[in-house]
């Protein structure tokens, strides 16, 4: 292997701004930012004139993680860098994947999600990211039902059918509701549509008060999952990579006693510059 | 045998391999990678006290794995559900001629599950009816995100994969165990969607599907379609070792799984080798679901007996001592099993 390249250094600015853009950059399976999750391996500015290049690597927990997922967010992480104005040459690769090669040439070639993986490819993506832009909501759903049972115990689990966005209360869980039902075309302000229903489906359909229960046991194994497997998505990370547990943010949502090791208060101030070789 | 505080726990652990992931035997850089992967869910997951050293890790053979299920691991009976992967290792990654001939010399101990490809056409259907005869099977282990060739992956409603349940059936093999890997084409979906299973479990209703890692990473979807199908079952592959650091998790795919699922459709199992039955099958006794979860009811003992070993015995006719046997639950047959269902939160 190469020379261990390892170094840690202030970042400059346009690598600060590089990584803000790349914030906008979700796993969409796990509706995190990658940079929240520790995907983004290393951010490099070449040049400090106006126009520049940046080279971005990104890492994922296991060889074996998704390709289409993979590539869905290399891909994403290289239309979020060119729009920066002065970033006249964008990189991205994916680093150590089993499909490193193919994604990293269909990036480099701008082949596309059907150009780079060719026969494995029928349509684009549009439908899978569909499918989980309505499991972020489901899970989001089912955050502020369940919180709203908890703080008031005789409340029957029928009534949760005719709760509106008005009986919400502000904080965190509205908030990431009101910003899953916008990502779906549903209505996403309190203020302006206090009525509109919160148990509703990706159409904005309710349910009458008996089916409720099943509903909200069935958007409770959504939520269950998507926490769990962002957790063990984490875990392997850091196992993976050593070190890598400093460039997570804390995730709350399914966090466990074990999770206080790696926990961080803060949010990243320095960004990882370089390639680490193993 | 597991006895603890009075109780006595028959233990089936109804996935296991014997694998080679050695250097030599790896085919190409995927073959390494496959194995790492697998061992870092080793050492994401296990206790301190049972993880091993990578070269450990590699190749375990027959002496060992007697050692660790039997001697060390309190386990009554594994069953063998080997993987291919052709395409990455040489000689295979399950190792098909010690794994059968170890469970042919310990028929009391071992059952040995094989697997077919459906790429194979025709070719694989006579080689499954030779297989049948040869290890006498009950049971195979399906992987549909093995390579072959161009292709990634398959499904089990595809028209070729029919033909070979079909044969199933004729053959008495009615255990199908079924994982899904993160590969498979066409990659435009979810690479782990379980909707091929829910059709295959409608059309062939004399056949067990075992759905591995209970549908791991998919969790939602397979409790979905297994409360509407009476021949889906959950494997706890995978799943068991969440009860270290993740205990919480581990109550919620536990109180998931008794809820839409229901008790005489889950099974134990270690996974063996990529983790050991002693720490899991302790764990899994002294296990409660913590009691700020009040949206799901407590696991009882009898639940835990059901898991650990009667409901895969049941499975594959391995005989239980009387005296630890359990009558099924009185729960519908498709549907919410309503196990808990007086606590909505």
């Amino acid at each position: 292997m190469a020379v261990a390249l390892l170094e840690e250094r202030t970042a400059t600015a346009r690598e600060r701004e590089a990584f803000d853009a790349l914030g906008a950059v979700m796993d969409p399976e796990l509706d995190e930012p990658v940079t929240d999750l520790g995907f983004v391996r290393s951010v490099d500015v070449l040049g400090a004139g106006a126009p520049a290049t940046v080279v971005v690597h990104l890492r994922l927990p296991t060889s074996f993680c998704s390709p289409n997922f993979a590539y869905l967010m290399a891909s994403d992480a290289k239309d979020a860098l060119r729009a920066l104005p002065w970033a006249e040459h964008v990189v991205v690769e994916l680093d150590d994947h089993h499909d490193s090669d193919l994604i990293n040439a269909g990036l480099a070639a701008d082949a596309g999600y059907k150009g780079t993986f060719r026969h494995e490819a029928e349509h684009d993506l549009a439908e899978l990211r569909e499918t989980f832009r309505r499991k972020a909501h489901t899970a989001a759903m089912e955050r502020c039902l369940t919180a709203l049972l908890r703080a008031e115990p005789t409340r029957g689990v029928e009534s949760l059918a005719d709760v509106t966005l008005a009986d919400l209360p502000a904080g965190r869980y509205t908030d990431a509701l009101l910003r899953r039902r916008g990502a779906l075309g549903l209505p996403a302000d309190a203020v302006v549509d206090p009525d509109a229903r919160v148990m509703v489906d990706h159409t904005g359909a309710g349910c009458a008060p008996a089916d409720a229960g099943l509903l909200l046991r069935k958007a409770r194994a959504t939520r269950v999952s998507i926490d769990g497997n962002a957790h063990f998505c984490r875990g392997l990370l850091r196992t993976r990579y050593d070190g890598s547990g400093a460039d997570q943010v804390e995730r709350s949502d399914g966090a466990e006693p074990a999770d206080a090791r790696y926990a961080r208060a803060l949010p990243l101030t320095v960004i990882r510059s370089g390639k680490d070789t193993p | 045998m597991y006895s603890k505080d009075g109780e006595d726990y028959f233990i089936v652990d109804a996935h296991v391999a014997l694998w080679d992931g050695r250097p030599e035997n790896q085919r190409n850089v995927h073959g390494k990678q496959f194995i790492d992967c697998f061992y870092d869910y080793h050492r994401n997951l296990s206790p301190e006290h049972a993880q091993w050293s990578y070269e450990e890790y590699l190749y375990q053979g027959g002496e060992r794995l007697m050692k660790d299920l039997f001697e060390d691991g309190y386990v009554d009976h594994a069953i063998f559900q080997p993987a291919y992967l052709f395409e990455f290792y040489h000689r295979g990654f399950g190792q098909t001629d010690e794994a059968s001939a170890l469970a042919a010399a310990h028929p009391d101990r071992l059952t040995y599950n094989h697997y077919w490809d459906p790429r194979n056409g025709e070719r694989g259907l006579a080689q499954l009816r030779e297989d049948a005869e040869r290890f006498g099977l009950k049971g195979v282990k399906l992987y549909t995100a093995e390579w072959y060739g161009d292709s990634r992956g398959w499904k089990l409603d595809d028209p070729w994969s029919y033909r070979y349940l079909e044969a199933a059936q004729e053959l008495g093999i009615r255990n199908i165990h079924i994982h899904k890997g993160p590969t498979i084409r066409p990659l435009d979906r979810d690479a782990f969607d379980v909707a091929d299973i829910d059709k295959a479990a409608t059309d062939f209703t004399e056949l067990n599907f075992v759905v591995e890692h209970c549908g791991l990473p998919r969790l939602e979807d397979f409790c979905w379609i297994a409360t509407q199908e009476p021949n889906v079952h959950a494997g706890l592959a995978v799943a068991m070792p969440f009860i270290h650091t993740r205990p919480r998790y581990f109550a919620q795919i536990m109180g998931e799984l008794l809820y839409w699922v229901g008790e005489d459709r889950i099974q134990f199992s270690s996974d063996y080798a990529l983790w050991t039955p002693r720490w899991l099958v302790e764990s899994f006794v002294d296990f409660r679901i913590p009691e700020d979860m009040t949206e799901y009811a407590a696991i009882t003992t009898e639940q835990k007996k059901k898991i650990l070993g009667l409901n895969a015995a049941k499975m594959y006719d391995i005989p239980v001592p009387a005296e630890l046997r359990l009558p099924d639950a009185d729960e519908t047959e498709t549907g919410p099993r309503g196990a808990d269902d007086l606590v909505p939160a």
